[in-house]
């Protein structure tokens, strides 16, 4: 108890102070934990794993732990540095030590699956903060202020920690086992979305060549969760409301999924790496630019990926105000979070799916060819990794599209599931039918490769490419013109506390 | 005692009384986690940089990371193949028909997980979207629209029970007699899967009819739902 008490009194006046300092370093500490995992692995590639083959020793098998193959000893690693350069040796034989686990494709697997499961807790947690931010910046309030410090960021983990110390109800009617079971059903598919997205050119976890089916089958059996949520909770509302969310889910995969194709069929290939390696070229390779399909695709994607994360506008699932929540009306404590971690995390693996067929991935909008003349060093590779391609852009361009759906979640009023339903199958289903047939015709057309097309489809090309210019300035402008006026907006509370006030 | 705190104590579990429960969600996760990497075939190790990208026409499965016919292999199959048996034979044996469609889920899921482990992985993921995540949807939600009591049982007559056993005994004997009958062949060393581009140029090539038929027949079965759907009115 002392101690506690003692790492109370030290800690918390610390963590008021310094409170933002403390968040932003964490961010910026976690982002070189995994640069300096991914330089170890690199490393181990070229130094060791092709050392050992100049040696003439037998290349170990670098995919499982098995007894035949424990790899390298630590002293030939050491002999390997030293010979690779490794400049002094006391530090050569600790490396020696700690880059011998490192080898085994199953430790790299277990670090690599520690970080996402991390990201996908991560995740949730502060895009719930976020948006209750932004949600009070719109509606002229504060939104969290108090706990942890700096604009209350902790403030989703107080609430963690609240939902965990609430009663777990069952009813009694319920189907037990599937009511307990069923907010696994929505969790775990999403956590193996995030398996076989990527974040960089070489930050994926498992590369599939049908990466992107994989996704959308994963993101399509959340369902199945909602749905038995609903059942078995035996309550009327709640099938009910697991009927309008399974409804709305089912019928905005079909558009959506057929969004995709656009982008597929243009790149040729299902695997997500490939697709983002073609859009490496700056802003006017990205596929959303490529032709006017892609680019229409871009949009109805957007909206029909909005629909199957239940967003608002599309947030009738659990309108929990007006509806009785929906599907989860049973619900409490850490069962019911679970549905919102699963909601939050798919609205991340969408995103990130827009980034990388239609955005340029983890490109930069600055030409990768701009960067060849930098020479090759590891710190110049360093910041090509900054400044042209590496999953800091990717993370950038997925957090814009989070923030573009939470502010629509604050503008947009909720539209009736009759209306949910017209949108689906008579305005995006029929727009992306047509889509995919004129994306196939245009890549058709591309095969004759006749000085025409080449000069109509750079005019489609540059002028798309501007219209995004366009738009990305002009939010970039109405941003600061807010920012510079923000002593108009309503309310002292707000006024006094935006940042730079 | 205080009033707040858990008066019988007997019965908190010592699970519970520890707060394990907290770490179920990351445990259960883990444990998926850890199975999708095992079993999804891989060409880049994860996070590394520098290993060698896999070109167009090699294909990206390869059966298993470890050298084929190794335990970690064999043990990984049975243990799905054993995830496929025994939902299976839970599906039978379940009368509540919701529980039925959830063990269904399981069975269909291990089945795209043994497709995942033979390198189909186009194969597998279709199933997971096709069979997991609509066809069962799909069930579910038929049960829940045309059923009256909430727990719906189902109580197959006399007569429905010995017809499926003799549909299910004759399926069997074909079964076996194709399996004593085909010689098989163990392939040596790694399979590569087949590559996308080459599964998508057959279908449209060599098996252009059989696919067009298909289609063909998705779209009858949709104009006759609508129409039925619309005679209801």
């Amino acid at each position: 108890m002392a101690a506690a008490r003692g790492i109370y009194a030290i800690g918390v006046p610390v963590l008021r102070r310094f409170a933002g300092v403390i968040l932003l370093s964490v961010l910026v500490g976690v982002a070189v934990l995994v640069w300096i995992h991914a330089v170890a692995f690199s490393f181990v590639d070229s130094v060791v794993l092709e050392g050992a083959e100049r040696m003439g020793m037998q290349r170990p098998v670098a995919e499982f732990f098995s007894p035949s193959t424990w790899g390298l000893a630590p002293s030939q690693i050491h002999q390997l540095i030293l010979a690779g350069g490794g400049g002094a040796s006391a530090l050569a034989g600790t490396l020696s030590y700690l880059l011998w686990p490192l080898q085994f494709g199953f430790v790299r697997d277990l670090i690599a699956l520690g970080g996402i499961l991390g990201l996908f807790n991560a995740i949730p947690i502060y895009l719930i903060w976020w948006e209750r931010k932004v949600a009070g910046r719109i509606q002229s309030r504060l939104g969290p202020m108090r706990v942890g410090g700096w604009h209350g960021w902790s403030q989703t983990i107080a609430d963690g920690i609240k939902l965990v110390l609430k009663e777990d109800l069952i009813p009694k009617d319920a189907d037990k086992i599937l009511f307990r079971a069923a907010p696994y059903f929505a969790l775990i598919p999403v956590a193996l979305a995030f398996v076989a997205l990527p974040f960089g050119a070489t930050y994926i976890f498992r590369e599939l060549d049908v990466a992107l089916v994989f996704i959308l089958g994963m993101l399509g059996i959340e369902v199945v969760g909602v749905i038995l949520a609903g059942w078995a909770s035996n309550n009327k509302w709640s099938v009910y409301g697991a009927m309008r969310e399974a409804c709305q889910m089912v019928s905005y995969e079909i558009p959506m999924g057929m969004a995709l194709l656009v982008s597929v069929i243009c790149a040729g290939t299902l695997s997500l790496r490939r697709i983002g390696e073609l859009q490496a070229e700056g802003w006017f390779s990205w596929l959303v630019f490529d032709n006017p399909f892609a680019f229409v695709a871009f949009v109805s994607y957007y909206i029909a990926s909005l629909a199957s994360c239940k967003r608002a506008p599309f947030d009738l699932p659990e309108a929990e105000s007006e509806l009785v929540a929906g599907f989860h009306t049973e619900y409490s404590g850490l069962r019911w979070s679970f549905f919102f971690f699963a909601e939050y995390a798919a609205m991340f693996v969408v995103s990130g799916l827009a980034t990388v067929l239609f955005l340029g991935a983890w490109n930069s909008p600055f030409p990768a060819s701009w960067g060849e003349g930098l020479g090759d060093a590891w710190w110049l590779r360093g910041i090509k990794g900054v400044l042209f391609s590496g999953p800091i852009w990717f993370f950038l361009k997925v957090v814009f599209l989070l923030y573009v759906q939470l502010w629509l979640r604050w503008t947009l009023p909720r539209i009736r599931l009759d209306q949910v339903l017209y949108g689906c199958v008579q305005v995006l289903l029929p727009l992306t039918m047509i889509l995919v047939l004129g994306a196939t015709l245009w890549v058709w057309a591309d095969t004759s490769q006749s000085a025409f097309w080449i000069w109509f489809t750079r005019v489609w090309n540059v002028g798309l490419g501007v219209v995004g210019l366009a738009f990305a300035f002009g939010f970039v402008a109405i941003a600061a013109y807010g920012f510079y006026h923000r002593r108009r907006l309503v309310g002292n509370l707000v006024v006094d506390a935006l940042p730079g006030a | 005692m205080p009033s707040w705190q858990w008066s019988s104590r007997r019965r908190v579990s010592p699970c519970r009384r520890l707060g394990l429960f907290l770490f179920a969600p990351e445990a259960l996760t883990l444990l998926a986690a850890i199975v999708a990497v095992s079993i999804l075939p891989s060409s880049l190790a994860s996070g590394a940089t520098g290993m060698a990208a896999p070109s167009d026409d090699q294909g990206i499965g390869v059966v298993n990371a470890a050298p084929p016919g190794g335990l970690l292999d064999s043990l990984l199959f049975y243990a799905v193949a054993g995830g496929a048996v025994v939902p299976a034979i839970g599906v039978c044996v379940t009368k509540n028909i919701v529980r039925m469609a959830v063990w269904l889920f399981v069975a269909l899921g291990s089945v795209a997980t043994l497709y995942f482990l033979l390198a189909a992985s186009f194969l597998g993921a279709i199933q997971l979207i096709v069979y997991a995540g609509g066809t069962l949807v799909l069930l579910i939600f038929g049960v829940m629209l045309t059923s009256k009591s909430p727990w719906v049982r189902f109580q197959p007559r006399a007569v429905e029970v010995v017809a499926a056993i003799i549909v299910c005994t004759g399926l069997l004997v074909c079964l076996c007699l194709v399996y004593a009958r085909t010689t098989w062949h163990s392939p040596e060393g790694v399979v590569p899967g087949t590559p996308l581009v080459q599964l998508g140029r057959r279908l449209l090539t060599a098996y252009l009819v059989p696919f067009e038929v298909a289609g063909v027949l998705l779209f009858i079965v949709m104009v006759g739902a609508a129409h039925l759907a619309r005679q209801e009115r």
